[in-house]
């Protein structure tokens, strides 16, 4: 137990006050090293003057000043450093620069090797021009290999796993690529948009690194899989303009830049954002707000009040659903947004806060959408032997009844806990549960549909 | 806290503790540090803590800056360019950031006294022309 006046009680509260320092975004490291070199001088010259340390020291950080109004002076002088940069060489003593580099390096070095590997078909001739569904088939299988590669490396996977990942792989490279598929039928098409789902629980198993059974786990990879998606649409934006301005400036020379942005700059670049975004948001977890819930909080209220409007209006006119050919996709699309509303703002959510306001919304987001897609269900359910079974449509219908089930349980998890009579932890619980349920959906809807349909 | 303060007027071992500080505007005390920091560094290199002795050597202990607002005050000079800084290890085994007047700092200094030599004889006529001494 350390006594007033000696050195021991000393260092633990120049520890304290670095500490308090640290906490300033405003002040930087160096600078509260530069402050602490003035701290020490002032109480080791006090100190020789004949005061104890303890002394020394309350006299030394009160000439200081204030903490608030020296992090005020100092955000002032350094503006910048109130708006979070994404720092790539780290300043954080835990991780070594060397590593960072490495990971960037490796990541770097993957993107390429994916860009690579997704134009490699090109040179058995199949151009991205003639053959659009094939490459839309085979994305899944260059890119998503890759980033379980990159996390395996990252979280250093033990062997047993690596097996079993690389094990789901082999299947899903057999299944996409040995089914004798019509070009450009629905089942190829079906393969091209469930495949990505299905492998995504193997890049999930990899990216939580043996937390998968772990509700925590699974919910990091619910995080990540929205920040990517969100960089993801990013950099596309930036690659459009970017091809946009490439047309441009080549035009202006006479020289017709299309077959180059078509056959490689948009296939590369498609296949390396993703390794790219994916890096991103593994380092920039901690330096930048979550963008996903704050995209939620702003949508909840607007989709919740849309979706209302909707249902009001239908029972006030009385007009039923039209069943044309896309309507249950496009009602779908609703159920995974709205989903997308409640996994994401789960994800941020304290799970030992008290119901709020935005919960009672997003109740009423839920039930409202419910009651939507209950009524274009029951429009279809009236006319489907009419309309017969074409693949597209038992696809869209058996999502659609796992995303019911889904929104229906957590509609009653999300009462239960308003009302007090349930923890909010047991919707976390089941959002993270239900994940392997889609994973397997679209897993029989790649393996059982084509030969079932006859590969139309 | 207040206690151990009111040790450090009479403990403080700097020169001229023990005389009453003058209270300066915030103004004045923000226009006035860049001459006498840039002043105190066209002597020689110097770090922080010896800064802000020389500053109370000499003003005769009349004018206390608070420790820590002279460091943003450094930085901003860093960052016009008007001292360069560097961390070098001291005698005491400790990294400290040590500044050094550049020359367009020096260029500075000379622009700001010119200023300020205005502003002081300015005033100095009007003190001894309208106002009694101590009015």
């Amino acid at each position: 137990m350390p006594v007033p006046g000696d050195s021991g009680f000393l260092e633990e509260q120049i520890g304290q006050w670095r500490a308090y320092l640290h906490r300033r975004q405003a002040i930087q490291p160096v600078d509260a090293a530069e402050l602490e070199d003035h701290l020490r001088e002032h109480v080791a010259s006090l100190t020789a003057a004949g005061l104890s340390a303890d002394e020394a020291f309350l006299v030394a950080v009160k000439r200081m000043g204030a903490l608030d109004d020296l992090s005020r002076e100092f955000a002032r002088e350094h503006s910048e450093r109130l708006w979070k940069q994404l720092v790539l060489v780290s300043t954080d003593a835990a991780v070594p620069a060397a590593r960072v580099r490495t990971e960037a390096i490796f990541a770097l070095a993957l993107a390429v090797a994916a860009a690579a590997l997704f134009k490699l078909p090109a040179l058995f001739g199949k151009d991205t021009a003639h053959y659009p569904t094939f490459y839309a088939r085979i994305f899944a299988l260059v890119v998503l290999p890759l980033l379980t590669g990159f996390f395996v490396w990252k979280r250093r996977l033990d062997t047993r796993t690596v097996r079993w990942l690389a094990a789901g792989f082999a299947a899903a490279v057999v299944f996409a690529t040995v089914y004798p598929f019509a070009k450009g039928g629905n089942t190829e098409v079906l393969t091209a948009l469930h495949l990505p789902i299905a492998l995504a629980l193997l890049v999930g198993i990899a990216y939580a690194g043996g937390r998968w059974s772990q509700v925590a786990g699974r919910m990091d990879f619910v995080r990540f899989a929205g920040e990517l998606l969100i960089y993801y649409a990013l950099i596309a934006f930036g690659g459009g303009v970017l091809s946009a301005l490439i047309g441009m400036m080549f035009h202006a020379i006479g020289i017709d830049p299309q077959a180059f942005i078509g056959e490689w700059l948009l296939p590369c670049g498609a296949a390396g954002a993703v390794l790219v975004a994916s890096w991103l948001v593994e380092t920039k977890q901690s330096v930048i707000e979550n963008m996903a819930p704050v995209l939620t909080r702003l949508f909840t209220p607007l989709f919740a009040a849309a979706l209302v409007t909707f249902l009001g209006t239908v029972l006030w006119t009385g007009r039923g659903v039209d069943i044309q050919r896309d309507v249950l996709i496009g009602f779908d699309l609703l159920l995974v947004v709205v989903l997308g509303l409640l996994l994401y703002s789960v994800s941020a959510r304290d799970p030992a806060s008290p119901p709020s306001a935005f919960d009672g919304l997003q109740v009423v987001l839920l039930v409202s959408a419910l009651l939507a897609d209950a009524v274009a269900l029951w429009a279809i359910a009236a006319r489907i032997t009419e309309l017969g079974f074409t693949p597209n449509r038992v696809a869209a219908l058996g999502e659609n009844l796992i995303l019911l089930v889904n929104l229906a349980w957590s509609a009653v998890l999300h009462i239960r806990f308003l009302r007090g009579r349930g923890s909010f932890a047991s919707l976390e619980k089941w959002q993270t549960d239900y994940l392997p349920v889609y994973a397997a959906w679209a897993a029989v809807v790649v393996i059982v549909f084509p030969p079932l349909f006859g590969w139309i | 806290m207040y206690k151990a303060a009111r040790y450090a007027l009479r403990l403080d071992p700097s020169p001229g503790a023990s005389v009453d500080v003058m209270v300066i505007n915030k103004d004045l005390m923000a226009a006035s540090s860049t001459p006498i920091v840039l002043a105190i560094l066209a002597e020689g290199d110097s770090y922080g803590y010896a800064i802000l002795q020389r500053v109370r050597e000499l003003s005769g202990g009349h004018l206390e800056w608070t420790d820590g607002m002279l460091y943003p005050v450094l930085h901003r000079l860093e960052r016009l360019g008007h001292v360069k800084a560097r961390w070098k290890v001291a005698e005491s085994g400790r990294r400290r950031k040590y500044y050094r007047i550049t020359s367009g700092g020096r260029a500075q200094l000379a622009e700001e006294r010119r200023q300020w030599q205005t502003v002081d004889s300015t005033l100095r006529g009007i003190w001894s022309a309208a106002l009694p001494q101590g009015a």
